[in-house]
Protein backbone atom coordinates (compact mmCIF):
# COMPACT_ATOMS: atom_id res chain seq x y z
CA UNK A 1 0.00 0.00 0.00
CA UNK A 2 2.88 2.06 0.95
CA UNK A 3 4.63 1.63 -2.88
CA UNK A 4 1.54 3.85 -3.86
CA UNK A 5 2.31 7.46 -2.92
CA UNK A 6 5.54 6.87 -3.29
CA UNK A 7 5.45 6.50 -7.00
CA UNK A 8 1.90 6.94 -8.22
CA UNK A 9 3.07 6.63 -11.69
CA UNK A 10 4.10 3.21 -11.33
CA UNK A 11 2.10 1.95 -8.59
CA UNK A 12 1.51 -2.07 -9.13
CA UNK A 13 4.78 -2.49 -7.59
CA UNK A 14 3.40 -6.20 -7.93
CA UNK A 15 3.41 -6.73 -11.43
CA UNK A 16 6.41 -7.53 -13.52
CA UNK A 17 5.66 -5.45 -17.01
CA UNK A 18 6.29 -7.95 -19.86
CA UNK A 19 6.48 -4.83 -22.53
CA UNK A 20 3.49 -6.71 -24.67
CA UNK A 21 0.46 -4.85 -25.29
CA UNK A 22 -1.75 -3.88 -28.17
CA UNK A 23 0.34 -2.39 -30.93
CA UNK A 24 -2.66 -1.29 -33.58
CA UNK A 25 -6.47 -0.88 -32.72
CA UNK A 26 -9.35 -0.05 -35.09
CA UNK A 27 -13.20 -0.39 -34.66
CA UNK A 28 -16.18 -0.60 -37.24
CA UNK A 29 -19.82 0.39 -36.71
CA UNK A 30 -22.36 0.19 -39.67
CA UNK A 31 -24.02 3.65 -40.67
CA UNK A 32 -27.65 2.82 -40.66
CA UNK A 33 -29.43 3.14 -36.85
CA UNK A 34 -32.93 2.69 -35.19
CA UNK A 35 -33.64 4.72 -32.40
CA UNK A 36 -35.23 3.18 -29.30
CA UNK A 37 -38.42 4.93 -29.70
CA UNK A 38 -39.21 3.33 -33.17
CA UNK A 39 -38.77 -0.01 -31.60
CA UNK A 40 -41.00 0.95 -28.93
CA UNK A 41 -43.60 2.19 -31.10
CA UNK A 42 -43.69 -0.95 -32.77
CA UNK A 43 -44.84 -3.38 -29.75
CA UNK A 44 -47.01 -0.38 -28.21
CA UNK A 45 -44.53 0.40 -25.39
CA UNK A 46 -43.94 3.67 -23.40
CA UNK A 47 -40.65 4.77 -25.77
CA UNK A 48 -39.63 7.10 -23.04
CA UNK A 49 -39.71 4.61 -20.31
CA UNK A 50 -37.72 1.79 -22.68
CA UNK A 51 -34.74 4.84 -22.94
CA UNK A 52 -34.87 5.29 -18.96
CA UNK A 53 -34.86 1.94 -18.38
CA UNK A 54 -32.09 0.69 -20.50
CA UNK A 55 -30.38 4.24 -20.98
CA UNK A 56 -30.34 3.59 -24.47
CA UNK A 57 -31.28 6.72 -27.03
CA UNK A 58 -30.71 4.28 -30.36
CA UNK A 59 -28.61 1.34 -31.94
CA UNK A 60 -26.68 0.15 -34.72
CA UNK A 61 -27.91 -1.98 -37.52
CA UNK A 62 -26.25 -3.61 -40.15
CA UNK A 63 -27.09 -3.69 -43.57
CA UNK A 64 -27.82 -6.65 -45.60
CA UNK A 65 -24.16 -7.12 -46.94
CA UNK A 66 -22.56 -6.85 -43.62
CA UNK A 67 -21.98 -9.37 -41.12
CA UNK A 68 -19.36 -10.70 -38.63
CA UNK A 69 -16.60 -11.30 -41.37
CA UNK A 70 -16.88 -7.80 -42.87
CA UNK A 71 -16.90 -6.12 -40.13
CA UNK A 72 -13.91 -7.50 -38.63
CA UNK A 73 -11.52 -6.40 -41.75
CA UNK A 74 -12.93 -3.34 -41.44
CA UNK A 75 -11.88 -2.73 -38.29
CA UNK A 76 -8.94 -4.76 -38.58
CA UNK A 77 -7.45 -2.88 -41.51
CA UNK A 78 -7.54 0.06 -39.56
CA UNK A 79 -5.52 -1.60 -36.56
CA UNK A 80 -3.03 -2.51 -38.87
CA UNK A 81 -3.05 1.05 -40.63
CA UNK A 82 -2.12 1.68 -36.70
CA UNK A 83 0.29 -0.49 -35.89
CA UNK A 84 2.10 0.30 -39.08
CA UNK A 85 3.34 -3.60 -39.89
CA UNK A 86 3.08 -6.08 -42.97
CA UNK A 87 0.11 -7.99 -42.53
CA UNK A 88 2.40 -11.56 -43.36
CA UNK A 89 3.89 -10.77 -39.75
CA UNK A 90 0.75 -11.92 -37.93
CA UNK A 91 1.18 -15.31 -36.84
CA UNK A 92 -2.37 -15.80 -35.22
CA UNK A 93 -6.03 -14.24 -35.90
CA UNK A 94 -8.31 -15.07 -33.39
CA UNK A 95 -12.06 -13.51 -33.93
CA UNK A 96 -14.72 -13.43 -31.33
CA UNK A 97 -18.10 -13.19 -31.65
CA UNK A 98 -21.50 -15.23 -31.42
CA UNK A 99 -22.32 -14.56 -34.73
CA UNK A 100 -19.87 -16.17 -36.84
CA UNK A 101 -21.46 -16.35 -40.39
CA UNK A 102 -21.07 -20.19 -40.82
CA UNK A 103 -21.78 -22.44 -38.32
CA UNK A 104 -18.50 -24.39 -39.40
CA UNK A 105 -15.78 -22.68 -41.05
CA UNK A 106 -13.81 -19.76 -39.14
CA UNK A 107 -14.57 -16.15 -39.78
CA UNK A 108 -11.06 -15.56 -39.82
CA UNK A 109 -10.20 -17.93 -42.69
CA UNK A 110 -12.17 -15.29 -44.68
CA UNK A 111 -10.77 -12.45 -42.86
CA UNK A 112 -6.93 -13.67 -42.88
CA UNK A 113 -7.21 -13.64 -46.40
CA UNK A 114 -8.53 -10.40 -46.77
CA UNK A 115 -5.80 -8.98 -44.76
CA UNK A 116 -3.57 -10.49 -46.95
CA UNK A 117 -2.06 -12.86 -44.20
CA UNK A 118 -2.34 -15.86 -45.48
CA UNK A 119 -1.21 -18.61 -45.54
CA UNK A 120 1.34 -18.34 -42.64
CA UNK A 121 -1.00 -17.73 -39.86
CA UNK A 122 -3.21 -20.12 -36.72
CA UNK A 123 -6.58 -19.13 -37.09
CA UNK A 124 -9.48 -19.59 -34.91
CA UNK A 125 -13.31 -18.77 -33.62
CA UNK A 126 -13.90 -17.83 -30.11
CA UNK A 127 -17.28 -18.42 -28.56
CA UNK A 128 -18.69 -17.41 -25.08
CA UNK A 129 -21.61 -15.07 -25.24
CA UNK A 130 -20.39 -11.22 -25.58
CA UNK A 131 -17.25 -12.14 -23.63
CA UNK A 132 -16.17 -13.91 -27.36
CA UNK A 133 -13.94 -10.46 -27.69
CA UNK A 134 -11.41 -10.23 -24.90
CA UNK A 135 -10.63 -13.64 -25.32
CA UNK A 136 -9.47 -13.47 -28.34
CA UNK A 137 -7.44 -10.54 -27.13
CA UNK A 138 -6.48 -12.74 -23.91
CA UNK A 139 -5.21 -16.02 -25.61
CA UNK A 140 -3.49 -13.45 -28.62
CA UNK A 141 -1.56 -11.55 -25.30
CA UNK A 142 -0.64 -15.07 -24.11
CA UNK A 143 0.95 -16.21 -27.32
CA UNK A 144 3.06 -12.94 -28.18
CA UNK A 145 4.52 -12.87 -24.50
CA UNK A 146 5.37 -16.58 -24.48
CA UNK A 147 7.16 -15.79 -27.53
CA UNK A 148 5.07 -17.89 -30.22
CA UNK A 149 4.45 -15.18 -32.71
CA UNK A 150 5.67 -11.92 -33.51
CA UNK A 151 2.14 -10.40 -33.82
CA UNK A 152 -1.46 -11.32 -33.23
CA UNK A 153 -4.72 -10.32 -33.94
CA UNK A 154 -7.41 -10.39 -31.88
CA UNK A 155 -10.87 -9.12 -32.75
CA UNK A 156 -14.44 -8.94 -31.23
CA UNK A 157 -17.29 -8.54 -33.47
CA UNK A 158 -21.30 -9.33 -33.94
CA UNK A 159 -24.61 -8.90 -35.26
CA UNK A 160 -26.66 -10.40 -32.75
CA UNK A 161 -30.28 -10.05 -32.31
CA UNK A 162 -32.86 -10.39 -30.10
CA UNK A 163 -36.10 -12.15 -31.07
CA UNK A 164 -38.68 -9.48 -32.09
CA UNK A 165 -41.18 -8.02 -29.11
CA UNK A 166 -38.05 -9.36 -26.80
CA UNK A 167 -36.14 -7.10 -25.04
CA UNK A 168 -32.80 -7.77 -26.43
CA UNK A 169 -34.72 -6.21 -29.81
CA UNK A 170 -33.87 -2.70 -27.97
CA UNK A 171 -30.32 -3.19 -27.50
CA UNK A 172 -28.79 -6.03 -29.71
CA UNK A 173 -26.61 -3.91 -32.18
CA UNK A 174 -23.60 -4.71 -34.76
CA UNK A 175 -19.89 -3.62 -34.47
CA UNK A 176 -16.63 -5.09 -33.64
CA UNK A 177 -13.25 -3.76 -32.84
CA UNK A 178 -9.65 -5.00 -33.31
CA UNK A 179 -6.56 -4.90 -31.59
CA UNK A 180 -2.64 -6.25 -32.70
CA UNK A 181 -0.69 -7.78 -30.24
CA UNK A 182 2.68 -7.02 -29.99
CA UNK A 183 6.21 -6.14 -28.63
CA UNK A 184 7.25 -3.10 -30.34
CA UNK A 185 5.68 0.25 -30.70
CA UNK A 186 3.22 -0.79 -27.74
CA UNK A 187 0.63 1.68 -27.04
CA UNK A 188 -1.00 0.13 -24.45
CA UNK A 189 1.15 -1.96 -22.53
CA UNK A 190 -0.83 -4.71 -20.68
CA UNK A 191 0.21 -5.22 -16.92
CA UNK A 192 -2.27 -8.21 -15.42
CA UNK A 193 -5.11 -9.92 -16.78
CA UNK A 194 -7.71 -11.81 -14.78
CA UNK A 195 -10.80 -14.52 -15.45
CA UNK A 196 -13.71 -15.32 -13.49
CA UNK A 197 -16.10 -17.94 -15.03
CA UNK A 198 -18.82 -19.97 -13.18
CA UNK A 199 -21.29 -22.36 -14.42
CA UNK A 200 -24.76 -19.35 -14.64
CA UNK A 201 -27.85 -20.55 -16.77
CA UNK A 202 -28.68 -16.60 -17.12
CA UNK A 203 -28.55 -17.37 -20.82
CA UNK A 204 -28.08 -19.50 -23.82
CA UNK A 205 -28.81 -20.67 -27.23
CA UNK A 206 -29.53 -24.24 -28.41
CA UNK A 207 -27.82 -25.41 -31.46
CA UNK A 208 -30.96 -24.61 -34.37
CA UNK A 209 -32.54 -22.36 -32.75
CA UNK A 210 -32.66 -18.71 -34.21
CA UNK A 211 -32.90 -17.05 -31.11
CA UNK A 212 -31.13 -17.01 -27.44
CA UNK A 213 -33.25 -17.59 -24.59
CA UNK A 214 -32.46 -15.81 -21.03
CA UNK A 215 -33.72 -17.09 -17.71
CA UNK A 216 -35.11 -13.36 -16.19
CA UNK A 217 -33.98 -13.56 -12.92
CA UNK A 218 -30.56 -15.42 -13.51
CA UNK A 219 -29.30 -12.31 -15.83
CA UNK A 220 -28.99 -9.33 -13.26
CA UNK A 221 -27.40 -10.03 -9.97
CA UNK A 222 -26.00 -13.57 -10.33
CA UNK A 223 -24.72 -12.83 -13.54
CA UNK A 224 -23.36 -9.52 -14.90
CA UNK A 225 -22.89 -8.37 -11.51
CA UNK A 226 -21.41 -11.39 -9.75
CA UNK A 227 -18.74 -11.58 -12.48
CA UNK A 228 -18.34 -8.01 -13.47
CA UNK A 229 -17.43 -7.24 -9.84
CA UNK A 230 -15.60 -10.35 -9.01
CA UNK A 231 -13.30 -9.78 -11.85
CA UNK A 232 -12.85 -6.44 -11.20
CA UNK A 233 -12.24 -6.87 -7.51
CA UNK A 234 -9.55 -9.43 -7.72
CA UNK A 235 -7.26 -7.57 -10.86
CA UNK A 236 -7.66 -4.24 -8.37
CA UNK A 237 -6.32 -6.76 -5.69
CA UNK A 238 -3.77 -8.60 -7.57
CA UNK A 239 -2.19 -5.47 -9.40
CA UNK A 240 -2.37 -3.74 -5.78
CA UNK A 241 -4.36 -0.62 -7.57
CA UNK A 242 -7.55 0.97 -6.14
CA UNK A 243 -10.15 2.39 -8.86
CA UNK A 244 -9.00 6.48 -8.42
CA UNK A 245 -5.18 5.00 -9.62
CA UNK A 246 -7.36 4.64 -12.86
CA UNK A 247 -8.09 7.40 -15.41
CA UNK A 248 -10.71 5.08 -17.51
CA UNK A 249 -12.54 2.45 -16.99
CA UNK A 250 -14.84 0.10 -19.63
CA UNK A 251 -17.37 -2.71 -18.87
CA UNK A 252 -19.81 -4.77 -20.81
CA UNK A 253 -22.02 -2.43 -21.81
CA UNK A 254 -25.38 -5.42 -22.68
CA UNK A 255 -27.38 -1.74 -21.65
CA UNK A 256 -26.44 1.75 -20.47
CA UNK A 257 -27.78 0.76 -16.58
CA UNK A 258 -25.58 -2.40 -15.95
CA UNK A 259 -22.20 -0.71 -16.33
CA UNK A 260 -23.14 2.73 -14.71
CA UNK A 261 -24.05 0.33 -11.50
CA UNK A 262 -21.39 -1.91 -11.23
CA UNK A 263 -18.76 0.95 -11.62
CA UNK A 264 -20.81 3.03 -8.79
CA UNK A 265 -20.29 -0.19 -6.65
CA UNK A 266 -16.57 -0.24 -7.53
CA UNK A 267 -15.93 3.28 -6.70
CA UNK A 268 -15.47 4.38 -9.95
CA UNK A 269 -16.58 8.33 -11.32
CA UNK A 270 -19.24 8.98 -14.19
CA UNK A 271 -16.08 10.93 -15.31
CA UNK A 272 -13.41 7.94 -15.62
CA UNK A 273 -16.71 5.67 -17.57
CA UNK A 274 -17.49 8.72 -20.00
CA UNK A 275 -15.40 8.08 -22.49
CA UNK A 276 -15.66 4.48 -23.03
CA UNK A 277 -19.54 4.29 -22.05
CA UNK A 278 -20.72 4.38 -25.65
CA UNK A 279 -23.53 1.97 -25.33
CA UNK A 280 -26.50 5.01 -25.01
CA UNK A 281 -25.86 5.54 -29.45
CA UNK A 282 -24.07 2.27 -30.08
CA UNK A 283 -26.48 0.14 -28.27
CA UNK A 284 -25.16 -3.62 -27.17
CA UNK A 285 -22.61 -5.17 -29.77
CA UNK A 286 -21.53 -8.42 -27.75
CA UNK A 287 -18.30 -9.53 -28.52
CA UNK A 288 -17.25 -6.05 -29.74
CA UNK A 289 -19.13 -3.93 -26.77
CA UNK A 290 -16.63 -4.28 -24.16
CA UNK A 291 -13.43 -3.84 -27.09
CA UNK A 292 -15.11 -1.20 -28.96
CA UNK A 293 -15.34 0.86 -25.53
CA UNK A 294 -11.38 0.80 -24.96
CA UNK A 295 -10.89 1.96 -28.44
CA UNK A 296 -13.11 5.37 -27.73
CA UNK A 297 -10.53 5.61 -24.59
CA UNK A 298 -7.55 4.63 -26.97
CA UNK A 299 -8.79 7.18 -29.01
CA UNK A 300 -7.83 10.29 -26.59
CA UNK A 301 -5.57 8.15 -23.61
CA UNK A 302 -2.62 10.20 -22.88
CA UNK A 303 0.78 8.61 -22.14
CA UNK A 304 1.08 7.36 -18.29
CA UNK A 305 -2.25 6.51 -17.80
CA UNK A 306 -4.34 3.37 -16.53
CA UNK A 307 -7.09 1.50 -17.86
CA UNK A 308 -9.49 -0.93 -16.99
CA UNK A 309 -11.49 -3.20 -18.77
CA UNK A 310 -13.76 -5.95 -17.84
CA UNK A 311 -16.14 -7.72 -20.05
CA UNK A 312 -18.68 -10.36 -19.77
CA UNK A 313 -19.94 -13.52 -21.21
CA UNK A 314 -23.23 -14.83 -20.53
CA UNK A 315 -22.70 -19.00 -19.13
CA UNK A 316 -21.55 -16.90 -17.53
CA UNK A 317 -17.44 -15.27 -17.01
CA UNK A 318 -15.93 -11.86 -17.26
CA UNK A 319 -12.46 -11.19 -18.05
CA UNK A 320 -10.74 -8.14 -16.71
CA UNK A 321 -7.54 -6.35 -18.37
CA UNK A 322 -5.48 -3.93 -16.79
CA UNK A 323 -3.39 -1.48 -19.89
CA UNK A 324 -0.84 1.11 -19.07
CA UNK A 325 -0.61 3.97 -22.26
CA UNK A 326 2.67 4.76 -23.78
CA UNK A 327 4.44 7.48 -25.11
CA UNK A 328 3.52 5.55 -28.61
CA UNK A 329 -0.36 6.13 -28.35
CA UNK A 330 0.33 9.62 -29.97
CA UNK A 331 2.04 7.89 -32.87
CA UNK A 332 -1.02 6.28 -33.82
CA UNK A 333 -4.27 7.83 -32.60
CA UNK A 334 -4.92 10.14 -36.11
CA UNK A 335 -4.44 7.21 -38.58
CA UNK A 336 -7.47 5.78 -38.62
CA UNK A 337 -10.88 6.13 -37.78
CA UNK A 338 -12.01 7.33 -34.05
CA UNK A 339 -14.72 5.85 -32.80
CA UNK A 340 -16.94 8.51 -32.31
CA UNK A 341 -16.64 9.99 -35.47
CA UNK A 342 -17.90 6.35 -36.21
CA UNK A 343 -20.89 6.95 -33.92
CA UNK A 344 -21.56 10.13 -34.42
CA UNK A 345 -21.52 11.24 -38.35
CA UNK A 346 -23.17 10.10 -41.83
CA UNK A 347 -25.85 7.96 -39.37
CA UNK A 348 -28.46 6.45 -41.38
CA UNK A 349 -32.02 6.58 -39.84
CA UNK A 350 -34.14 3.72 -40.43
CA UNK A 351 -37.53 2.72 -39.69
CA UNK A 352 -38.89 -0.56 -37.86
CA UNK A 353 -40.07 -1.87 -41.65
CA UNK A 354 -36.53 -1.33 -43.02
CA UNK A 355 -34.92 -2.31 -40.27
CA UNK A 356 -37.20 -6.22 -40.26
CA UNK A 357 -35.95 -6.13 -43.61
CA UNK A 358 -32.38 -5.66 -43.14
CA UNK A 359 -32.80 -8.24 -39.81
CA UNK A 360 -34.28 -10.84 -42.03
CA UNK A 361 -37.42 -10.78 -39.73
CA UNK A 362 -39.83 -10.81 -42.42
CA UNK A 363 -39.02 -13.77 -45.22
CA UNK A 364 -38.86 -12.36 -48.81
CA UNK A 365 -40.83 -14.48 -51.37
CA UNK A 366 -37.70 -14.97 -53.24
CA UNK A 367 -36.24 -17.00 -49.96
CA UNK B 1 -21.50 -26.45 -54.81
CA UNK B 2 -19.13 -23.52 -54.30
CA UNK B 3 -17.97 -21.90 -57.56
CA UNK B 4 -15.12 -23.28 -58.48
CA UNK B 5 -14.25 -19.08 -60.54
CA UNK B 6 -14.81 -17.71 -56.45
CA UNK B 7 -11.88 -19.08 -55.38
CA UNK B 8 -10.16 -18.51 -57.98
CA UNK B 9 -10.77 -14.80 -57.86
CA UNK B 10 -10.24 -14.16 -54.29
CA UNK B 11 -6.98 -12.55 -55.18
CA UNK B 12 -8.85 -9.98 -57.23
CA UNK B 13 -11.93 -10.16 -54.78
CA UNK B 14 -10.99 -9.76 -51.35
CA UNK B 15 -7.74 -7.74 -52.00
CA UNK B 16 -7.83 -6.18 -55.43
CA UNK B 17 -4.77 -7.60 -56.70
CA UNK B 18 -3.66 -6.47 -60.71
CA UNK B 19 -0.64 -7.35 -62.64
CA UNK B 20 1.14 -4.24 -64.64
CA UNK B 21 3.17 -5.01 -67.34
CA UNK B 22 6.60 -4.86 -67.48
CA UNK B 23 6.71 -3.46 -71.06
CA UNK B 24 4.24 -0.81 -71.21
CA UNK B 25 3.29 -0.30 -67.34
CA UNK B 26 -0.18 -0.61 -68.57
CA UNK B 27 -2.33 -2.40 -65.49
CA UNK B 28 -4.63 -5.39 -65.53
CA UNK B 29 -7.31 -6.52 -63.67
CA UNK B 30 -8.24 -9.20 -63.56
CA UNK B 31 -4.66 -9.44 -64.39
CA UNK B 32 -3.49 -11.00 -67.54
CA UNK B 33 -0.80 -13.49 -69.25
CA UNK B 34 0.11 -11.58 -71.98
CA UNK B 35 -0.68 -7.85 -72.29
CA UNK B 36 -2.71 -6.86 -75.67
CA UNK B 37 -0.99 -3.58 -75.68
CA UNK B 38 2.72 -4.37 -76.56
CA UNK B 39 2.30 -7.93 -76.17
CA UNK B 40 4.86 -8.50 -73.25
CA UNK B 41 4.53 -11.35 -71.13
CA UNK B 42 6.29 -9.94 -68.27
CA UNK B 43 4.34 -8.92 -65.40
CA UNK B 44 5.07 -7.67 -61.86
CA UNK B 45 1.98 -7.85 -59.32
CA UNK B 46 0.22 -4.52 -57.86
CA UNK B 47 -2.80 -3.73 -56.02
CA UNK B 48 -5.18 -1.05 -57.12
CA UNK B 49 -6.47 2.01 -55.28
CA UNK B 50 -9.41 2.00 -53.08
CA UNK B 51 -9.86 5.56 -53.95
CA UNK B 52 -11.84 6.71 -57.31
CA UNK B 53 -14.50 8.39 -58.46
CA UNK B 54 -18.28 7.37 -60.24
CA UNK B 55 -17.63 7.12 -63.78
CA UNK B 56 -21.44 6.33 -64.39
CA UNK B 57 -23.85 4.25 -62.94
CA UNK B 58 -27.63 2.99 -63.06
CA UNK B 59 -30.47 2.02 -60.28
CA UNK B 60 -31.20 -1.41 -60.61
CA UNK B 61 -35.30 -1.80 -59.45
CA UNK B 62 -36.08 -5.26 -60.61
CA UNK B 63 -32.88 -7.62 -59.73
CA UNK B 64 -32.21 -11.14 -60.05
CA UNK B 65 -33.80 -13.27 -57.51
CA UNK B 66 -30.82 -13.58 -55.09
CA UNK B 67 -30.47 -9.73 -55.13
CA UNK B 68 -34.42 -9.38 -55.07
CA UNK B 69 -34.69 -8.28 -51.16
CA UNK B 70 -31.49 -5.56 -51.94
CA UNK B 71 -33.51 -3.17 -54.57
CA UNK B 72 -33.30 -0.48 -55.72
CA UNK B 73 -29.86 -0.49 -55.82
CA UNK B 74 -27.13 1.19 -57.92
CA UNK B 75 -24.14 -0.46 -59.99
CA UNK B 76 -21.55 1.57 -60.79
CA UNK B 77 -18.52 1.94 -63.29
CA UNK B 78 -15.70 3.27 -60.53
CA UNK B 79 -12.67 4.93 -62.39
CA UNK B 80 -9.90 4.35 -59.43
CA UNK B 81 -7.00 6.53 -59.25
CA UNK B 82 -4.06 4.57 -61.25
CA UNK B 83 -6.84 4.62 -63.94
CA UNK B 84 -8.11 1.02 -63.89
CA UNK B 85 -12.40 0.56 -64.04
CA UNK B 86 -14.31 -1.36 -61.95
CA UNK B 87 -18.00 -1.95 -62.04
CA UNK B 88 -19.46 -2.93 -58.59
CA UNK B 89 -22.72 -1.65 -56.02
CA UNK B 90 -22.25 1.62 -54.38
CA UNK B 91 -24.06 1.07 -50.81
CA UNK B 92 -24.84 2.71 -47.37
CA UNK B 93 -26.18 5.53 -49.31
CA UNK B 94 -29.98 5.73 -51.75
CA UNK B 95 -30.09 5.77 -55.18
CA UNK B 96 -30.08 9.83 -55.63
CA UNK B 97 -27.44 10.70 -53.30
CA UNK B 98 -25.06 8.59 -56.39
CA UNK B 99 -23.88 10.93 -59.36
CA UNK B 100 -21.21 11.29 -61.91
CA UNK B 101 -17.50 12.27 -60.42
CA UNK B 102 -18.62 11.75 -56.27
CA UNK B 103 -15.72 9.98 -55.19
CA UNK B 104 -15.70 6.53 -53.40
CA UNK B 105 -13.10 4.37 -51.77
CA UNK B 106 -13.78 0.36 -52.09
CA UNK B 107 -14.79 -1.68 -48.62
CA UNK B 108 -15.05 -5.32 -48.11
CA UNK B 109 -19.17 -6.77 -47.88
CA UNK B 110 -20.69 -9.87 -48.71
CA UNK B 111 -21.68 -10.17 -52.54
CA UNK B 112 -24.40 -12.98 -52.44
CA UNK B 113 -25.18 -16.32 -50.95
CA UNK B 114 -25.15 -19.53 -52.91
CA UNK B 115 -28.70 -20.60 -52.12
CA UNK B 116 -29.53 -20.88 -48.42
CA UNK B 117 -27.26 -23.73 -47.34
CA UNK B 118 -24.21 -23.05 -49.91
CA UNK B 119 -21.19 -20.39 -49.27
CA UNK B 120 -20.89 -16.74 -48.69
CA UNK B 121 -19.39 -14.86 -51.19
CA UNK B 122 -17.29 -11.36 -50.61
CA UNK B 123 -15.83 -9.07 -52.33
CA UNK B 124 -15.73 -5.82 -52.53
CA UNK B 125 -18.11 -2.76 -53.05
CA UNK B 126 -18.10 1.22 -52.85
CA UNK B 127 -19.45 3.70 -50.50
CA UNK B 128 -19.37 7.34 -51.00
CA UNK B 129 -16.67 8.98 -48.95
ZN1 LIG C 1 2.47 -4.04 -72.20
Amino acid sequence: MLERSVNPACPATAVVLSGVGIIGYGAYLPRYRIKVEDIAHQWGMDPNSMKRGLMLEEKTVPALDEDTITISVAAARDAIKRAGINPQEIGAVYIGSESHPYAVKPSGTVVAEALGICPDVHVASYEFACKAGTEAMWVSHGLVKAGEVKYALAIGADTSQGAPGDALEYSASAGGAAFIMGRDKVVAEIMATYSYTTDTPDFWRREYEHYPQHGGRFTGEPAYFKHVLGAAREILKRTNLKPSDFAHAVFHMPNGRFPQQASKMLGFTKEQMETGWIVSWMGNTYSGSSPTGLAAILDIAEPGQLVLLVSFGSGAGSDGFVFKITEQIKEVQNKANKVRDLLFNNRIYIDYGMYAKFRRKIRMSSE
Amino acid sequence: MPSPRYAKEIPQRYRLEANKCSGCGEVFFPPRLICPKCKGEKFEPTRLSEKGKIDSFTTIRVAPKQFANETPYTVAVVALDGGVRITTQVVDCKPEDIAIGKPVRLVFRKIQEEGKGGILCYGYKAVLS
